[in-house]
């Protein structure tokens, strides 16, 4: 029988959540011989030619690449769990949702003090992505199944929750390692 | 004191005339949820977190007078529900970045949500434009955080005698205050004021003192808030 396959993708974050999904130490041996890991930042495949089970979503939608992102992981993913508070809430990203895009904009590449750009452009290749006129958390995007909190969460979070649905049990984390920060 | 009894969840608990249900209950050594209720302060009744189903009717707990024969629901689903989704609704209302803030491991609302298993807000994310006042040397006062509990203003008035904290606005626009308008740092607000220390979440911030207890060790990292009262039966006790 075919092992479950395993996706996961990085959107507006850190790279925290994978890094906290590696933290996982010996056991990735273990996960590796019970699931596929399929198409994930940790591996090399571009696109989906097949359906996954589980799909990891780490950060928010920040630009429109990260929301065509998110919408082919729901496309081809059977259970969805937004990873670490930038899925669920947006988080650091968020902090500019009170503030107009064009002000962030401006702020980041012309006002700040160490800022030295000589042009005075503002970045506006195409190959860039299109930024949101605010972020969003996942779940406003596509229905998400389950979420796992914190920034990033606790290694043994991701771990209980892979094991339970693995299993075809229900995700219930330990109050010890359900944390938001 | 005369000495009364009554029910909770269909346990008999005994108190003392005088008590309110939450003193009762917590002497009882059953925990009732509340934000804006402090053992220091008089009861407000304004958070709705204690809300119990009192002879059928919902009352709060925390300013209802235990009385001889009441009939109490406090653990049911649907009072659960109704608790989780006022918890939901402050985290959306305001801008509650756990990750950074000072006060996570100790903060009353986000140990509620550990307590109520809130993964994720049911309802969308508001992001009020809310400012901070960090003007006074040794206070911050963080508006993002605020719940509106009106516990420093309480503390503020009744303890301090100082009147340094109240609201202004009304409906989504109600804000805490201090008594000047150039901020904090124009009132006589102090780092030891009570007020400081009862607010239950991280708006109210002493400076020069962030972080110093690490994960793990925090009050709420290992046993869920209300832990210490349920494993606390009183003097009056359950029978």
């Amino acid at each position: 029988m075919a092992k479950p396959k395993l996706s996961t993708v990085f959107l507006g974050g850190c790279f925290g959540c994978h890094m906290s999904l590696l933290d996982i130490d010996e056991r990735i041996i273990e996960l590796v011989d019970i699931v596929e890991i399929y198409k994930s930042p940790l591996v090399d495949r571009k696109v989906f030619e097949e359906r996954s089970d589980i799909g990891l979503i780490e950060g928010g939608c920040v630009t429109e690449e990260n929301v065509e992102v998110l919408l082919a992981l729901r496309d081809h993913c059977d259970f969805l769990i937004s990873v670490g508070e930038c899925a669920i809430m947006g988080d650091i990203p968020s902090l500019r949702n009170t503030i107009p895009l064009r002000e962030c904009i401006e702020e980041a590449y012309l006002n700040t003090v160490s800022t030295w750009n000589p042009t005075h452009n503002i970045p506006n290749d195409p190959e860039l992505p299109l930024l949101l006129n605010r972020v969003h958390p996942c779940h406003d995007i596509v229905k998400i199944d389950a979420a796992i909190p914190g920034c990033p969460p606790r290694s043994d979070a991701l771990w209980e929750a892979l094991q339970a649905l693995l299993h075809n049990k229900p995700v219930q984390l330990p109050y010890e390692i359900l944390k938001y920060d | 004191m005369k000495e009364i009894s009554f029910i909770i969840d269909g346990q008999k608990v005994r108190a003392q005339e005088g008590q309110t249900v939450l003193n009762a209950a917590d002497d009882a050594g059953i925990f009732i949820p509340r934000l804006c209720n402090h053992p220091d302060l008089e009861p407000f009744g304004a958070c709705r977190m204690c809300t119990v189903l009192i002879n059928g009717k919902p009352q709060t707990a925390c300013t209802h007078p235990a009385s001889d024969g009441l009939e109490i629901q406090n653990d049911t689903p649907q009072l659960f529900n109704i608790r989780k989704s006022i918890l939901d609704m402050l985290f959306i209302e305001g801008n509650h970045y756990c990750m950074f803030c000072e006060k996570s491991g100790f903060c009353e609302l986000q140990a509620l949500a550990y307590r109520f298993g809130i993964t994720r807000p049911k309802f969308p994310y508001q992001y009020p434009r809310r400012t901070m006042d960090a003007t006074h040397p040794d206070i911050f006062i963080d508006h993002d955080r605020c719940i509106l509990c009106a516990r420093c203003v309480r503390a503020s008035r009744d303890v301090d005698h100082k009147h340094v904290f109240g609201f202004v606005g009304r409906g989504t626009a109600k804000k805490l205050a201090v008594s000047s308008a150039k901020g904090a740092r124009d009132t006589n607000v102090s780092p030891d004021d009570k007020a400081l220390s009862v607010c239950p979440v991280g708006t109210l911030m002493r400076k020069h003192v962030g972080y110093s207890v690490p994960i793990g060790k925090r009050l709420f990292d290992l046993m869920p808030i209300g832990s210490d009262i349920e494993e606390h039966v009183g003097k009056q006790g359950k029978e």
